[in-house]
């Protein structure tokens, strides 16, 4: 199992299957407006053609005893995914929580765009770049308003000065 | 003879015509909107989808607003949405150490990495009213107080990981046990007993939140008591992988948030295990502590056979327990009573006057008996 998923946005992943599950999981989080305007800005749109229709189904989520122990289903959740071809032959993937089909289609266009070397920095630099950057941005202020409420237990003074 | 009775057909139409008119209220306030209810009354929809046992925010907030905010209604429509769609697989087991952490605290450490976080909680407050939003177009509430990250990408350890070492506190797994071997799953077999622990965690974490937490207060109370601590509780984000056959790779899925609950119960230690804390285990969808809590201690209440402790506690009786959290399944049998029993109540109104008769007829009998032994 990859568990050290390089989808941080601020490292950098090492083989070229890392980095084609960074911009996966990228494309996972990112909302359908994104990505639709991402390819919008796309020049020399390769033609495509739909292999997997985006589909709605479920999978079920595991957790493990304890936290590290054996697993255990702990539920379902809503996935959509989507395959499709460009006319040069890559195949792009997709597969994404909840229910939009817009948005599976256009990350398995994605996927696919990232696998032809002509268009890999297109991708990253229009839309995987700006998408770890805005979650690295949102990660922070979570981690920020979070760290705001940690007890101090020792310190009378808080704050500045 | 049975008897084929129709007819409702048009007082159930209007009945649904009534509720429907009902549901929206009325219809000079603004219809409520699922964007609404997702953001403003998250921990309803963090319940029904735990309890609907289905990760969908949306979804959710649909069910909550079609069921007129009747939670376990909510609950029965997501179960009986999932049944139309299909299984793509299972995911990778969630790594909730490498959680993205909104809220972490410890009722046993003070001092530990990462800190005491307390995040978005009700705890000291002082559960007074507020009527500042009762009143509308009232002032937003100020934004949250932000303050340096001291490393960015610090992990917060489980608190269970960082005392495991010294051995006081058992492992989350005995040493040399693999993940090999079938995970139960109870949506695909019904349960049978005795359940091991995956199956009664699967149940647990869909089970009803008042049910669980009875059990468990009944645990504190010394029905099955296994002195528990709140070793830590968690909540915030995890990352969901899939590995799809096709890619021969994990692909993340995105985020879903959870609960996790550590409890670490005092035990004696027994023949085969020298005295060391146990635990239970409790993880749920979305931001819900009462019920991750109340999971965790019923986890542990229902480890009693597993650690050679005496069962006679409701809680520990895991046949007991397993059967009955279930609140779609609980709803429908209750509920069914209401559905039309016209002809079971015939047969039994039919059996009750024969019994009277009879019972009469005893009656009348002794009583003449009684009459001539007095005479004679």
């Amino acid at each position: 199992m990859a568990a050290e998923a390089g989808t941080d946005g601020d490292t950098e992943p090492e083989t070229l299957t890392e980095r084609r599950r960074a911009l996966m999981g990228l494309l996972a989080g990112a909302h359908v407006g994104e990505l639709a305007s991402a390819w919008a800005a796309i020049a020399r749109q390769p033609a495509y053609r739909v292999i997997r229709a985006p589909e709605t189904g479920l999978v079920m989520l595991r957790g493990r005893a304890g936290g590290g122990g054996k697993p255990f289903n702990l539920g379902e959740a809503t996935v959509t995914r989507a395959v499709v071809a460009l006319e040069t032959g890559e195949t792009g993937f997709a597969y994404a929580l909840g229910r939009d089909k817009k948005k599976a289609l256009f990350s398995a266009l994605f996927d696919a765009l990232w696998q032809r070397a002509d268009h890999r920095d297109a991708v990253e630099t229009l839309l995987a770049r700006p998408l770890a950057e805005a979650r690295r941005k949102a990660d922070a202020e979570t981690k920020s308003e979070t760290t705001a409420t940690r007890v101090d237990f020792f310190t009378m003074v808080r704050g500045e000065d | 003879m049975y008897v084929a009775v129709k007819g409702g057909e048009k007082a159930i139409r209007n009945a649904h015509r009534l509720l429907a008119h009902k549901r929206r209220g009325d219809r000079t306030v603004p219809d409520l909107t699922l964007a609404q209810i997702a953001e403003q009354l998250s921990l309803s929809v963090a319940r029904v989808m735990a309890e609907g046992s289905l990760y969908d925010l949306e979804l959710a907030a649909l069910a909550i607003k079609q069921s007129r905010g009747d939670l376990i209604e909510a609950i029965f429509l997501l179960r009986a949405y999932r049944t139309t769609l299909p299984r793509f697989g299972y995911s990778l087991p969630l790594d909730t150490g490498d959680m993205l952490v909104r809220r972490r605290i410890s009722a046993t450490y003070k001092d530990l990495p990462g800190g005491q976080l307390l995040g978005p909680t009700f705890d000291y407050t002082h559960r007074l009213l507020d009527f500042s939003l009762a009143a509308e177009g009232g002032v937003p509430p100020e934004r949250p107080e932000l303050a340096k990250i001291d490393d960015d990408d610090a992990k917060i350890p489980r608190v269970t990981d960082l005392l495991g070492q010294e051995g006081l506190i058992e492992a989350d797994r005995p040493a040399g046990e693999t993940d090999d071997g079938d995970v139960g799953d109870l949506t695909r077999e019904p349960l049978s007993f005795p359940a091991d622990r995956d199956l009664r965690l699967q149940n647990l974490a869909r089970g009803d939140e008042g049910f669980l937490l009875a059990l468990g207060y009944s645990t504190q109370r010394g029905y099955g008591r296994t002195h528990p601590f709140a070793g830590e509780i968690r909540f915030g984000e995890v990352e969901v992988e899939f590995f799809a056959e096709e890619l021969g790779f994990a692909v993340p899925l995105g985020r879903v948030q959870v609960t996790e609950c550590q409890m670490v119960n005092q035990f004696q230690g027994s023949a085969k295990a020298p005295p060391q804390f146990t635990r239970g285990y409790g993880l749920v969808f979305g931001q819900s502590e009462r019920k991750a809590m109340s999971m965790a201690l019923v986890d542990r209440a229902l480890r009693a056979a597993e650690l050679g402790e005496e069962e006679i506690a409701p809680a520990q009786d895991q046949e007991f327990v397993l059967s009955h959290s279930d609140n779609v399944q609980a709803t429908g049998f209750v509920e069914h009573l209401k559905l039309p029993h016209y002809v079971d109540f015939q047969a039994e109104l039919d059996l009750v006057r024969r019994m009277r008769r009879e019972w009469q007829e005893r009656q009348t009998a002794e009583a003449g008996d009684a009459r001539q032994e007095a005479a004679e």
